[in-house]
């Protein structure tokens, strides 16, 4: 299993990525400037501010060669994991379904939260950011529970930051791009606070197999 | 000729805008009364050589056309 | 440029300090030679009214790697790893502009980390306002706290620890002390110093513009009165995507040795940075402002060698590798721009293009300021305010709650949540989950821990005793997680030290921290100076912040600050002999008076040893430093943060002479609130004092014993959100 972990400039937990990664495979980091993801078998957009983040939460990212390379991965069936600003690059690069708006008591949160998964299961995984606010029209927060989308919510009383339905993290249509707000590579050693986010890391190897 | 235009981006309609609702929470107490339905947005300016080609620049990356409206102004005299 | 014959003193020299200028220079000095100087020559960058007292700090050590003098201080930490550390303040800027003030802090002292070649790791910060129920101060420390954050967080350096403490002195003087650490390998690890005649002169990072020109002396060295707002285009704004950038363009740099020397441009820009590394290799420099990148046109030559834009480094670099420096800051995206050359000739000469628009001796430039005496004297009694907020004749409960909900002694939640504390993976211990910040070093198979602290207001009431007690908690704090100090660095916040009471606070607090640090075996490795914090209401309380570091085995095996257990024993360890002399109790009554009862140095470092080596060998389920408000507070601390009550007698502290009162809400030095099983704690020699249980905190204290449900104290202590974002912002 090799893991590819992309590096923008402004990317802040893209080491802490490719150690999390490191625990269930091989992995390295691929400069945004790559436009070969050399043979990956799975790719992580990491957490950060990539390109300071300025104009909007991953906007400009998601016109780097990397991520030209990321998105044919992903419509080859390749599993991709976005994590935090991750998560704004794939929903800016419509990826994934809706957009992460400005937290909506406008400051930055940085707090272990309690996440429900599809299957109902509890995992406990720090959050932190800013603009986390999911949001999507209606019928496409309709449609993506519908078709199972929804892959994690915040607990009952959880929620940081306004998110449309408590929506944490969502899945694409075919269900091998996931995107999250929280941080599963923050959750890799009890010594650091959770062992949970092992499991979302997981996941995503079982959809590359 | 470069062509000067000026883009305003704010939030769609019926989009939670918490820095709106924070300037219009705050402005009673600054003596401003009767002020309401505050939208903050960004302005961007910017010179074009090509002006037709904006419409689609805005579209895909100054503003995100799922949760924002944008406006282009052509800045005269410039 | 002609200079008009007042300019001098617009720009903070003396008289007696041009004549000098005058007399090294042979001639008189040009506008641009006299802005250089009058920088340098500055408090900020000369330390002239504090350089002396400096001196009586102990700065060695055999774990010191660097000491003062350097962009940061360094100790070793073990598999050839040095962690670097440093705390620098940025009060004016912040008190015009707070969050553009409180982020450039933070960028600055980042920069000073990675320009020894560390990596940074951590930020802590120290902050001080007004009283919380004025405006201003409502408004400073948002902005403070947002700019800390949006720094931090952006650029991917966890911000672990700090404190922030309100006191009507800094109601027009905030303080913003920001502190770094870093890690770097010892063999990679660069100085400062110029070096290699003919070697080229590489500016690097952002371009220039007019940011903060005459931030120093203008803001750093002058009190402010009114008119701040007119001071506002000299605010530097910063670019964390910027030093981000600039970061790892110059860790990548230093790794692959392609630099010979590598300097941050902070107050006072390219002169005290060209000046400075000149000074230290002992070589000159010629600079070329033509050739600097500039973001505003027609910038004069002056303002280009003092503007004090954000994120630039200056390096030395032979010729040879110049084109691969490029290459990296391209990779990087960052600017380069090789602006200058070393010399030979001792001398920094600034051209512009062919013609030398300025020439200045670097000896007379960087140490030909005059060093000043102080003329302290004590002033008769407290020159301070005193505001009463609490009746004496209240219930103990209510006491406690009005304690606990001070926003100093409040939880700091509401400003911690707002900085990610956890990004590097390092972060063992998150912030008020344990008495210091520990972070993992598997570099050296370890960990280490952080306090920062001091309180003004104790160091007021008795600047010799009060600035003790401060080295004396962060070593109390690092105990309690079991770490041993390995350094210490410092920010002195004054006022005027040309006043004599400042004067005396200062030479005071100075004594005290050489003295603390003497007795404990912490060598101070660097530190800053920020004097002048005073306006036309006084000076601030004159407030030294001690940020300490120390080691740990493992950072798994350290105590929280909470009650963990139904049933563990509660005892207390260590000479703590309350009073309520400089309390937060005291505050509130109005009742603050000049004395501090003396801190016994020895004795608590003795128990310091006690409670780590009991930490390290796992036998205590929490220890916490009993500091502001009292026992009766820590124990609301403990037993808020385990979610579990107790019900504690202080009899042992009645029968060291404390009232009731005092043994609940008196303060001092010494004292460690822990929890265990009972057999240990007493083999430990501490004094059991009562048991962690229920739902309520129950003191027996005489005719003070109080109980108060834990629901309520923790909404005491959990009122800063609504205290601070009381104007719906």
């Amino acid at each position: 299993m090799l893991w590819g972990v992309v590096q923008f400039p402004g990317s802040c937990d893209e080491r802490d990525a490719l150690h999390a990664c490191g625990l269930n495979g091989e992995a390295r980091l691929i400069w945004h400037e790559e436009r070969d993801l050399g043979g990956v078998d799975a790719v992580v957009v990491p957490g950060g501010f990539s390109y300071g983040d300025y104009l909007r939460a991953g906007a400009i990212a998601r016109f780097s060669p990397a991520m030209e390379a990321v998105a044919e991965f992903a419509a080859g069936g390749g599993a991709v994991l976005g994590i935090c600003n991750g998560f704004q690059v794939l929903c800016e690069a419509n990826l994934l379904p809706g957009a992460l708006l400005l937290n909506d008591n406008l400051r930055f949160v940085c707090r272990q939260v309690d996440l429900i998964d599809a299957e109902g299961a509890r995992l406990s995984i720090p959050a932190k950011h800013g603009e986390g606010r999911y949001w999507a029209p209606e019928e496409m927060l309709d449609a993506i529970e519908a078709n199972g989308q929804v892959a994690f919510r915040y607990a009952p009383g959880q929620n940081p930051n306004g998110s449309a339905r408590d929506i944490a993290g969502v899945s694409n249509e075919a269900g091998n791009v996931l995107g999250l707000m929280p941080h599963p590579e923050h959750a890799v050693d009890a010594m650091t606070g959770s062992t949970d986010g092992l499991r979302i890391f997981e996941s995503v190897a079982a959809v590359a197999a | 000729m470069a062509t000067k235009a000026r883009v305003l981006i704010r939030p769609k309609e019926g989009i939670l805008d918490p820095q709106g609702k924070a300037v219009e929470r705050a402005l009673p107490a600054l003596g401003f009364e009767g002020v309401g339905h505050v939208r903050v947005g960004r302005m961007v300016e910017l010179e074009a050589e090509d002006p037709e080609r904006l419409s689609e620049l805005c579209e895909k990356l100054l503003a995100n056309p799922l949760i924002e409206d944008f406006e282009i102004e052509s800045i005269d005299g410039a | 440029m002609t200079v008009e014959t007042s300019k001098h003193r617009e720009l903070g020299l003396t008289d007696a300090e041009l004549d000098l200028i005058v007399e090294k220079l042979g001639r008189e000095p040009n506008g641009v030679e006299l802005a250089m100087f009058s920088l340098l020559w500055s408090e900020h960058c000369a330390y002239k009214h504090s350089r002396r007292l400096l001196r009586r700090l102990p700065t060695e050590g055999e774990r010191v790697v660097m000491g003062p003098g350097e962009n940061a201080g360094a100790v070793s930490i073990g598999a050839g790893y040095a962690i670097a550390f440093k705390v620098e303040s940025h009060n004016h800027p912040s008190a015009v502009e707070p969050f553009q003030g409180a982020a450039t802090g933070v960028g600055g002292i980042l920069r000073d980390i990675f320009a020894i070649c560390a990596r940074p790791i951590a930020i802590l910060d120290s902050l001080r306002f007004g009283e919380l129920d004025s405006v201003r101060s409502r408004h400073l420390l948002d902005g403070a706290v947002r700019g800390i954050g949006h720094y931090g967080n952006s650029i991917g350096v966890p911000t672990v620890g700090g404190e922030i403490y309100f006191e009507a002195p800094y109601e027009h003087n905030c303080l913003v002390n920001a502190m770094c650490v870093g890690i770097a390998k010892q063999d990679e690890m660069v100085r400062a110093a110029a070096a290699g005649i003919g070697n080229a002169v590489v500016l690097m990072g952002a371009s220039t513009g007019r940011d903060g020109i005459g931030g120093a002396s203008v803001l750093a060295s002058a009190e402010l009165g009114d008119g701040d707002e007119a001071k506002r285009p000299t605010v530097q704004i910063g670019d964390p995507f910027e030093e981000s950038k600039l970061l790892e363009c110059c860790l990548e740099l230093l790794g692959r040795e392609l630099l010979v020397s590598l300097q941050d441009l902070g107050a006072a820009g390219l002169t005290s940075s060209a000046g400075e590394m000149a000074s230290a290799g002992g070589v000159g420099i010629d600079l070329d402002v033509a050739r600097v990148p500039l973001r505003e046109a027609d910038m004069e030559p002056f303002e280009v060698m003092v503007s004090e834009s954000q994120e630039r480094m200056l390096a030395v670099v032979e010729p040879g590798k110049v084109g691969d420096v490029i290459a990296v800051c391209e990779k990087w995206q960052t600017g380069a721009a090789e602006i200058g050359v070393v010399t030979d000739n001792g001398r920094v000469r600034v051209l512009d293009g062919e013609e030398v628009v300025g020439d200045m001796a670097v000896e007379a430039l960087v140490d030909g300021c005059p060093l000043y005496d102080l003329s302290p004297a004590e002033p008769e009694g407290w020159i301070y305010g005193n505001r009463a907020t609490l009746a004496t004749g209240v219930s103990a409960e209510e006491t406690l709650l009005a304690l606990l909900s001070s926003p100093s002694l409040a939880s700091k939640r509401w400003a911690f949540e707002q900085y990610d504390s956890i990004v590097g993976s390092r972060t063992a211990r998150r912030p008020e989950s344990a008495d210091a910040a520990v972070l993992a070093i598997p570099e050296a198979d370890n960990a280490i821990a952080i306090s920062i602290d001091g309180n003004g207001r104790r160091v007021a009431c008795d600047p010799y005793a009060g600035t003790v007690e401060a080295v004396l908690e962060c070593a109390q704090n690092l105990a309690c997680v079991g770490a041993k100090p390995l350094g210490l660095t410092n920010c002195l916040n004054f006022g005027n030290p040309e006043k004599p009471a400042p004067a005396w606070q200062l030479d005071r607090a100075v004594q005290a921290l050489a003295d603390a640090c003497e007795a404990l075996g912490v060598p101070v490795v660097g530190g800053n100076v920020s004097l002048y914090n005073e306006g036309p209401e006084g000076p601030i309380y004159p407030t030294p912040v001690v940020g300490m570091v120390g080691e740990l085995p493992d950072p798994d095996s350290t105590a929280p600050s909470a009650f963990a257990r139904e049933g563990d024993a509660i005892a207390l360890l260590g000479p703590f002999e309350p009073s309520l002399a400089g309390s937060e109790l005291a505050k509130q009554r109005g009742e603050l008076d000049a004395g501090l009862p003396q801190p016994d140095i020895a004795t608590v470092a003795a128990a310091c040893a006690a409670v780590r080596e009991a930490v390290r060998a796992g036998k205590l389920s929490s220890a916490h430093d009993i500091s502001d408000g009292g026992l009766a507070c820590a124990l609301a601390e403990s037993a808020i943060g385990g979610g579990v009550g107790c019900r504690v007698d202080v009899q042992p502290l009645r029968s060291r002479g404390c009232s009731p009162e005092e043994a609940l809400f008196g303060e001092a030095s010494g004292g460690f609130l822990l929890s265990g099983n009972r057999a240990v704690l007493e083999d430990l020699g501490a004094t059991l004092i009562g048991q962690v249980g229920g739902a309520t905190v129950e003191v027996v204290a005489g005719d003070r014993s109080l109980s108060a449900g834990l629901d309520v104290v923790e909404s005491a202590w959990r009122s800063l959100p609504a205290q601070a974002e009381r104007d719906g912002a």
